[in-house]
């Protein structure tokens, strides 16, 4: 098993390298090299873009670009003031090192940004991943148990609407409705804030933070619990037809044992495999409710950077992103083969 | 002979109606159907897919007809701004005065057409490598199965927001900016993933039936048993695939064009338009409801339909 483990990640070595090897090209293939946006939009004079694109070190050919990006450049002489001479050590450490470069927009490092951003994210992605399983689980056994009953017919119904509901109209309609339209009968003021973590300059209170949470956590679970109740039925329906089951109602178990002790912990490996399959998507996913919604997280991060042109910012997301698919690909298999001991590899 | 039951062509017919090399059924006294008579008697017991059916063939035919609109979509009334819902503009007016429902159907054609055009490529892209890397294993099917994996790490929305940003910037020969072909090429390129993956498998097991050891005997080509032979046998997951494709390209533009990243305005599409309606729907809902209504009624529809043939096509599924 560790040597299987291993193995997924040595692989996942080379295609990360080709896959950085694409980014740097893409980005490069823009006329003018990563600042040609940059100097457009603010105006910048062209002998002041030339100081600048020696600070950046983007006079270099790009291989030589390519393998700074990769190993840094502090091993060799830089020139740090743009005035053509290499004047002094380098200090990007690349992005092998972790070391992702300045962002064009703000000027700190791109590692910084991200690391304000992230726990946001995994906040509002948590919590709502957490009401998506206590809403599907049971609806999915609930409506396996009993199919074809109103209750199925009605769950099946509401999960293709979820499932083809386009999720920023979601969001438009939540703040037409609990921010436009209905107003907190006491005070007057909109029932629920329209966006933001939580009401500026006020003192932390979790009510408030609760408050800020509703809306965008509505929007992101509708889909996630219309697919996961929809999977967790159709895997409850395989299994609740198969012999174990009926030896253990003939054994005499009572019925909820059966359900939840003997069915669920057959129907849930799939589930947990396609869970870990998801946890990209769940993550791109929060583009729309955290742009919608002023949350300040990755998903908007990466919409500021792609307006902005921001390419440091918008290649380490990608990075990242990739090498998260390949880590939540491997939890798939290695969960699988951990629940299910049908399952070995070697 | 048989022919393969995970296709879903031998289970309702019986072994004699089916014919040879070419699988085609043939005329073999009154209860011989063809395979299409099957499978539409199979389609029709889902009345949610028959609404389905009704409400595309609506859409397509209004999103045709729309160039008759005595409006046009594009030209600004400044007298008629932001007018709600009435007899003359039946889904109101936008900022600048321009008819919602003509702009609403419009913005169908295009995000319709891109979702074709999406599916269109996913096959021209699916197939080949599908089939190829099934029928000839091997060396071919590794180099193209991990082909197939790295496409299938690329985190699709950002790498279309990537793209889209870097080509805004660039003057492409052939590659118009943004452009409808443009987007659904791009979308095409990062989504034809399952079609070749569920092609292969298809191919995996076709070709070790009898009637391809036949055609080989026969002196066919490769190339003429894989096109003409094994396809028309692999193509009912694909017929699947392709339609819930085509809903998934639909949310896949709209989400895009609603970021910004996508069609550009002042030519419409269901996403731009809900983006503009961004601005101005605190006073002025009408401008975010319908073209979200628009997006949800057409994937729906395809999804109930993508459901209806899955099941008309599953020869396990017993009615």
């Amino acid at each position: 098993m560790v040597q299987y483990i291993i193995r997924r990640l040595l692989q996942m070595i080379p295609m990360l390298f080709l896959l950085s090897i694409l980014l740097f090209a893409l980005v490069n293939l823009v006329p003018g090299g990563p600042l040609a946006g940059q100097g457009r939009s603010r105006r910048i004079r062209p002998e002041k873009a030339e100081i600048l694109k020696r600070q950046f070190g983007l006079n270099q050919p790009l291989p030589v670009q390519y393998v700074i990006w990769l190993v840094g450049n502090d091993w060799m002489m830089v020139d740090s003031d743009g005035d053509g001479i290499d004047d002094s050590k380098g200090q990007r450490q690349g992005i092998l090192r972790g070391d992702f470069g300045f962002s064009f927009q703000t000027r700190r490092p791109v590692i910084k940004e991200i690391g304000d951003r992230l726990p946001n994210t995994i906040y509002l992605v948590g919590i709502t991943l957490i009401i998506v399983f206590i809403i599907s689980i049971p609806i999915g056994i609930l409506s396996a148990v009993k199919q074809y009953s109103p209750f199925d017919i009605s769950v099946t119904t509401f999960s293709f609407m979820g499932q083809s509901i386009p999720e920023f109209w979601l969001g438009l309609l939540l703040i037409l409705v609990f921010y436009v339209w209905l107003t907190n009968p006491f005070t007057g003021e909109p029932l629920l804030p329209p966006g933001g973590m939580s009401t500026l300059g006020e003192e932390f209170s979790i009510l408030d933070r609760a408050k800020h949470l509703i809306l965008p956590v509505t929007m992101g679970l509708v889909g996630w619990v219309a697919w996961y109740s929809r999977f967790l039925r159709s895997s409850m329906l395989d299994v609740i037809h198969q012999d174990y089951i009926r030896a253990a109602r003939a054994k005499g178990l009572r019925e909820r044992t059966i359900r939840y002790q003997h069915a669920l912990k057959n129907a849930a490996i799939p589930l947990i495999t396609m869970f870990a399959l998801d946890i990209p998507y769940i993550f791109a996913g929060t583009i729309y409710v955290e742009l919608l919604f002023s949350w300040p997280g990755m998903g908007r991060l990466y919409y500021q950077a792609a307006t902005g042109r921001d390419y440091p910012v918008l290649m380490a997301i990608l990075i990242i992103g990739a090498a998260i698919v390949f880590i939540s690909n491997l939890l798939a298999d290695l969960g699988y083969a951990y629940l299910d001991p049908r399952v070995r590899y070697d | 002979m048989e022919v393969d039951t995970s296709t879903g062509k031998s289970s309702t017919r019986t072994s004699e109606n089916v014919t040879g090399i070419d699988g085609e059924a043939a005329a073999l006294g009154p209860s011989a159907e063809s395979m299409t008579t099957i499978i539409w008697k199979r389609f029709r017991r889902h009345p949610a897919a028959i609404i389905s059916i009704s409400v595309l063939l609506i859409l397509v035919v209004s999103v045709i007809l729309v160039s008759f609109s005595p409006y046009d979509p594009e030209a600004s009334d400044l007298s008629a701004r932001l007018q709600p819902p009435s007899l003359q503009h039946p889904m109101g007016t936008d900022q600048l005065g321009r008819d919602m429902l003509t702009r609403v159907l419009y913005g169908g054609r295009i995000s319709l057409f891109v979702a074709l055009m999406v599916v269109v490529v996913t096959l021209v892209i699916g197939i080949p490598i599908g089939a190829f890397a099934g029928f000839f294993g091997g060396a071919i099917d590794n180099i193209l199965m991990r082909l197939t994996d790295v496409t299938l790490t690329l985190p699709t929305l950002l790498v279309l927001i990537l793209l889209s940003a870097i080509m805004r910037e660039m003057e492409l020969p052939l590659v118009e900016r943004n452009s409808v072909i443009t987007i659904a090429v791009v979308i095409g390129i990062l989504s034809w993933m399952t079609i070749a993956r569920l092609l292969r498998a298809s191919y995996l097991s076709i070709r070790e039936m009898e009637f391809v050891e036949a055609a080989h005997a026969m002196g066919a080509s490769n190339l003429r048993i894989i096109s003409r032979h094994i396809l028309p046998n692999a193509i009912s997951p694909i017929i699947v695939q392709s339609t819930l494709m085509l809903g998934y390209a639909i949310m896949l533009e709209s989400g895009l064009s609603f970021l910004g990243f996508g069609i550009q305005p002042p030519t419409p599409s269901w996403g731009n338009l809900l983006s503009n309606a961004q601005m101005h729907m605190i006073q002025h809902p009408w401008l975010a409801i319908f073209p979200g209504i628009m997006i949800f009624v057409a994937v729906i529809a395809i999804n109930y339909i993508g459901d209806a043939l899955r099941d008309a096509f599953d020869p396990y599924k017993v009615y």
